[in-house]
């Protein structure tokens, strides 16, 4: 009964229900309502770990468009209950936060739904197996983010935030898409766990690299890898709430999760392997470096997120390389990379959640996040300190916290990379490690700037606009639970990998049979290896940095600010405007003549090229009725007052020729047997005529046409040519007779409806609800024409469009 | 008879081009009223001249003329009045409203 499809439905339900509920929650903050969601979700998710960890996994189908294979598949295994766990579980701590973060003044509706929506699409991603579902659900995602950025709509900053955040990610969701489907044109499938089973079939297909470049452009643009990271600095102008949950626990990770999932798929390629380790070590070092010159905290935690990221991505590629050896007692040390991997992300999310809280403290309760302005908060804020403390030391890599683990298995796994023996790895892997080494140390620099610049030294309460005080005891609960996950994790970090990370590992390496293999002990001490002192190393070349951190600053001034990726991107962005501007003012000139033009020409382009194309044009005179002198005489006429009223002088005489056209119509119609035709005909003809010469005397006289020689000779062209082309499809057409004529079936008029006149009965009741919508025309017309004479704006009213 | 009808056609499709593509809306006007009677001949053209009796049962014998196309033109007389009707009078108003029924006049001033 109870599905996994359930929770991913019940934060969009209660997201829905939000817009109208919230009033009964006047008193009472509107978080405490919604803190029930992710906090029941976790629960239900918790309760099935055993189940988990014991290799059981759930697989729950809710067909949808099964013709188009398009199902609601869900799929809980190992590595999506991670992530869930992340979601929901960061999820309560975030909304737990954000109630003494925001105050009742805000528009609390709208934030808590954006954050349920998201909530509900990101567990989405996470579980569905579909494609096709999760590419809805990604998309999902981004358009949350970009409500939530934009929470703030009245600063300019947030707008530019979001609209980044949000170009940057769909374009890469837009790739991603392309890349799932040429999964489905290679495998037919849109299964995940399906395109699994089949795809070593398909690794010699031409669309296989194409596939896996555009599925990564989807991970990398959400993870914020070089050089798609620009938007998460930007994106930093959310709520700090929003920051913690989306910009570094969970949303960021999709990416992340979606390389984890497609490594069974693409993993066994050499392209997998380069590409995601070599843009995740880029996007380690590029983060730290830049991380370090940041004077905004947030600004400083957004680039540290990046680096981080890009330190999982970059386990992601290094584990893959296992899949090139298959299983073996050697290859299983290389999965270690990606055991990492897991191990880090959990990590991350708990000292960044805890470091992002911190800093929403300082700028909730001292009003600035600039570490100019702050210094000295160790004493007057004790627990703030000791979170960030904790936080900054786990991220810098140092015992006895979580981050101290993962990081020396990520050492680990960059050394162990030397000694592969193909891809040039003997010789090329040497940048790994030292690459690795390098941004930790910036990573060391920048942790010790979040403690000694805001932290240590001497206050500076004239630089803030408040007192110097702890905050809400309320506010600290969140990340003093982190906090204590951060150590709990260093002390225990052999449960989680088996409960948590064992049956990931398993989701990864799904033919690497028993996952126990996979799952190493981890332990702080073993003893004096390459890992332990480049830890060291950082440590003491990350002191020196930071000691002289005045010296060696002025570096970050050689890069100029015109050559970054956001240059490139807002340049991108304003001459795609200003070109797209220029192009529409070019042809919409608001001139309805060339507008027509427009028409007339893709009429003679079209309809004349596919004609002498297809070489339809036929012309038979054989079946053509006989004609009189009188006939002729009349098309004469005819043809003589059209072509006299292009030269007529007056408007008059212009009404009259067309009077003439009207009358000859009406006496053709009597020659071809449509007797009710040319009776209508003579009466329109006749009320249209008057209404012209009654228009006539409210309109000035006609002035000469000013139209250039050259107009006038286009305008002539193009009317001979359509004049032409009609001529030649209805000579093509009038002899077509491939199907037999349904005028027959109305000859039955007077038994089926009682009338001797055909074209009475056929309009009358045959084509009776058309005749309703024509009146319905006519007195639309009507209604129009009666509102133009007699209806005008008053005084007052007058130009309401200017206003 | 046919071919006859359709070389008319051609030049009244012609000629309602080139007022349509005028300036004066005046000329326009004419242009959308010959170019509906041009479509008129057209229809009924195409399906045939000439063929059989009035489509009136009791007052002649089969074969008849098609009167289908007869129905549809029926149709298209009374909307093409409506519409005649319909700018004619937008005319007049955007004359009196705007004092000009040139139309490159009135493209508004944003786009000079």
């Amino acid at each position: 009964m109870f599905s996994i499809n359930l929770v991913i439905l019940i934060p969009f339900i209660v997201a829905a229900l939000l817009p109208f509920t919230y009033r009964r929650f006047k008193k009472a903050h509107l978080g405490w309502f919604v803190l029930i969601v992710p906090f029941v979700l976790f629960v239900i998710l918790a309760r099935l770990i055993p189940s988990v960890a014991s290799g059981k996994t759930y697989v729950h189908t809710y067909e949808w468009i099964p013709t188009l294979d398009f199902n609601f598949t869900t799929y809980l295994d190992g590595l999506s209950m991670i992530f869930a766990l992340l979601i929901t579980g960061v999820g309560s701590l975030v909304i737990l936060y954000s109630i003494f973060y925001l105050s009742s003044k805000e528009s609390l509706q709208h934030f808590y739904c954006y954050l349920l929506l998201f909530m509900g699409a990101m567990l989405g991603v996470v579980f569905s197996d579909n494609l096709m579902v999760l590419y809805v659900f990604w998309e999902l995602t981004s358009v949350s983010s970009f409500l939530l950025i934009a929470f703030w709509n009245h600063r300019q900053a947030s707008r530019y935030g979001a609209q980044k955040a949000m170009l940057i990610t769909v374009s890469g969701g837009i790739a991603m898409l392309v890349g799932f489907i040429m999964l489905h044109t290679m495998t037919g499938s849109f299964s995940i766990r399906e395109i699994i089973a089949s795809i070593s079939e398909f690794s010699e297909h031409s669309l296989f690299i194409p596939a896996m470049i555009l599925i990564l452009l989807g991970a990398f643009t959400k993870s914020a890898q070089f050089p798609f990271h620009i938007w998460l600095p930007d994106a930093m102008e959310a709520p700090t709430p929003v920051s913690a949950y989306l910009h570094s626990a969970t949303m960021v990770k999709a990416g992340i999760y979606l390389v984890a999932r497609f490594t069974p798929v693409f993993g066994a390629d050499e392209v997998w392997f380069w590409v995601v380790s070599i843009v995740g070590m880029i996007t380690l070092f590029w983060g730290s470096f830049n991380a370090v010159k940041q004077t905004d905290l947030k600004a400083l935690l957004a680039f540290s997120t990046i680096s981080q990221l890009g330190l999982i991505m970059s386990l992601l590629g290094l584990g893959s390389i296992a899949l090139q050896f298959g299983y073996s007692a050697d290859s299983v040390l290389y999965t270690q990379a990606t055991f990492a991997a897991l191990f880090h992300l959990i990590n991350h999310s708990t000292f960044k959640g805890a470091l992002f809280m911190v800093v929403g403290i300082l700028d909730h309760e001292l009003g600035t996040r600039d570490v100019r302005r702050l210094g000295g908060l160790m004493t007057l804020m004790p627990f703030t300190f000791t979170v960030a403390l904790i936080g900054s030391l786990s991220m810098a890599g140092l015992p006895p916290f979580n981050g101290f683990l993962s990081k020396e298995m990520f050492f680990a796994a960059t050394v162990h990379i030397m000694n592969v023996d193909i891809f040039d790895l003997s010789s090329f892997g040497i940048i790994f490690p030292v690459v690795a080494w390098i941004a930790s140390v910036f990573t060391f620099v920048y942790c010790m700037i979040i403690i000694f610049k805001a932290f240590l030294g001497k206050p500076q309460p004239e630089k803030l606009d408040k007192p110097i005080h702890e905050a809400p005891f309320g506010m600290l609960i969140s990340p003093m639970i982190l906090a204590a996950l951060v150590i709990g994790i260093f002390l225990f970090p052999n449960l989680l990998g088996q409960y948590i990370l064992q049956p990931a590992m398993s989701s990864i390496y799904p033919t690497f049979g028993d996952s126990a293999d996979l799952t190493p002990k981890i332990s702080a001490w073993h003893g004096v290896n390459p890992e332990l002192l480049m830890t060291i190393g950082v440590i003491i070349v990350g002191a020196i940095l930071f000691k002289f951190l005045k010296l060696w600053k002025p570096i970050y001034g050689l890069f100029s600010s015109r050559f970054t990726f956001n240059a490139l991107y807002s340049n991108f962005l304003a001459s795609a405007v200003s070109k797209s501007n220029l192009i529409t003012n070019r042809y919409m000139n608001g001139l309805l003549r060339h507008y027509l033009l427009y028409i007339f020409v893709f009429f003679i382009v079209t309809v004349g090229g596919y004609l002498f194309y297809s070489k339809a044009f036929a012309f038979d005179i054989s079946t053509n009725a006989g004609f009189r002198v009188y006939e002729v005489c009349l098309v004469a006429i005819m043809a003589v007052a059209a072509v006299s009223m292009l030269f007529a002088k007056s408007r008059m005489t212009a009404t009259l020729l067309n009077g003439v056209l009207g009358y000859s119509i009406a006496i053709f119609f009597v020659i071809f047997r449509a007797p009710d035709l040319a009776l209508t005909q003579l009466v329109v003809e006749s009320v249209t005529t008057a209404l012209f010469l009654l228009a006539f005397s409210h309109l000035p006289d006609w002035k000469k046409e000013k139209l250039s020689k050259r107009t006038k000779g286009i305008n002539g062209i193009i009317s001979v040519a359509v004049g032409l082309l009609v001529v030649l499809v209805g000579l093509s057409v009038v002899d077509f007779n491939q199907f037999d004529p349904i005028s027959s079936y109305f000859e039955n008029a007077y038994e089926l409806a009682g009338g001797a006149n055909i074209v009475n009965a056929i309009l009358g009741d045959f084509r009776g609800f058309d005749t309703m919508l024509e009146v319905v025309v006519l007195f639309i017309a009507g209604l129009g024409v009666y509102s133009m004479i007699k209806l005008r704006a008053k005084k007052e009213d007058e130009n309401i469009e200017d206003q | 008879m046919e071919t006859l009808i359709i070389m008319l056609i051609g030049i009244l499709v012609a000629v309602a081009t080139y007022l349509i593509l005028s300036r004066n809306i005046i000329r326009i006007i004419l242009g959308t009223a010959v170019f509906s009677h041009a479509v008129h001949l057209l229809i009924l053209t195409m399906g045939g001249l000439k063929q059989g009796n009035v489509p009136l049962l009791k007052e002649a014998d089969a074969p008849y003329a098609d009167a289908l196309p007869q129905a549809l033109i029926l149709t298209a007389i009374v909307i093409s009045f409506a519409v005649t009707a319909f700018i004619l009078v937008l005319a007049y108003r955007t004359y009196q409203d705007v004092g000009t029924e040139d139309l490159d006049e009135l493209r508004g001033a944003k786009n000079e």
